[in-house]
């Protein structure tokens, strides 16, 4: 019996082609933004609301991931901007094959911001890196303030966190500051913005 | 499931390197913070190596503690809870120095015939 050290990322084959597109965002000017939160936490919602405000000649795009149906890129295309549907069939996050891929047939000359909504899910999505700048973290009131305690890894590696739904909190019994709490503990420097 | 293949996947790049020889275990290293649960990721190795030439390979699964520095102080300490708060002196600003690993260690081979039990045929 013989041991070899392999002494390698798991994700290697990923991270690769993560450094890959990373390095291309960088080479064109491009902010690479990946939004992760849980299905139906608003993501979409945010994404509209941001291209509505966008000037057309910043020249964002976006690709937009599920399990299945076109229905979020039909909802953002009304915005002018292109945008794109990942459909994963069944897998739960997306990885940074898939980002090339969708990204083979646009010219990365032509933007300066590509959005990126994730599957629907707190878990996956933390282990695979898509070459973005930074993730986003989007937690709705409606979810309870101790998700950054269950899902410790996603808000561990998030940049930002975007708190949405909060018309509701007149309705439901979200404590903000207990949730800024808890987000800070797992990550001391993770920013927090009320949309 | 994804990160199962993978693993698999490297064990077979791997083997390429090792005539002769057939794996046995593959050995990962899993941070607390990597966001991978041990039995999902034993349970999809196992489905995929179902009946296949790998069928007998072991998984073995190290997990690495969540451990930070503290920025002001220096203390290094294990995150307890999920509360990054350095223990000496109550500061957010600790930055994780292991606890996000999802690493292949090692994998074991033997050469062929020299474990009656363990020999498989490449066909």
């Amino acid at each position: 019996m013989e041991r070899v050290p392999l002494e390698r990322k798991v994700l290697s084959e990923n991270d690769r082609i993560a450094a890959e597109l990373r390095a291309r965002f960088q080479g064109h000017g491009i902010l690479c933004l990946n939004l992760i939160s849980s299905p139906g936490s608003g993501k979409t919602s945010l994404l509209e609301r941001t291209l509505e405000s966008l000037p057309r000649e910043d020249r964002a795009a976006v690709l937009t991931g599920d399990i299945q149906t076109e229905n979020d890129a039909n909802r953002l295309k009304r915005f002018g901007f292109p945008v794109k549907q990942i459909t994963t069939g069944g897998t739960c996050h997306l990885d940074a094959r898939m980002i090339e891929r969708h990204l083979a047939d646009w010219n990365l000359e032509d933007l300066d911001l590509l959005l990126i909504e994730n599957v629907g899910n707190l878990v996956c999505p933390a282990s695979y890196d898509l070459g973005e700048a930074a993730k986003i973290v989007v937690l709705s009131v409606t979810e309870g303030e101790d998700k950054p305690l269950k899902y410790p890894s996603i808000f561990f590696k998030s940049d930002l966190l975007v708190l949405s739904k909060i018309d509701l909190l007149p309705y439901v019994p979200f404590d903000i500051d207990a949730a800024a709490e808890n987000a800070r503990k797992e990550h001391g420097d993770c920013e927090g913005v009320l949309p | 499931m994804g990160i199962a293949n993978s693993v698999l996947e490297a064990v077979r790049t791997e083997m390429g390197l090792h005539p002769g020889t057939y794996p046995c275990k593959v050995g990962v290293r899993i941070g607390e913070m990597a966001a991978i649960d041990q039995e999902a990721l034993r349970f999809c190795f196992e489905a995929i190596i179902l009946e296949t030439d790998l069928a007998s390979l072991e998984l073995g699964i190290e997990v690495c503690p969540r451990r930070h520095r503290c920025q002001i102080c220096g203390h290094e300490f294990n995150v307890r809870d999920y509360d990054s708060r350095c223990p000496r002196c109550a500061t957010f600003e600790t930055t994780c120095i292991s606890g996000d690993e999802l690493e292949l260690a090692y994998v074991e081979v033997e050469e062929y015939g020299a474990s009656a039990a363990g020999a498989k045929s490449t066909q």
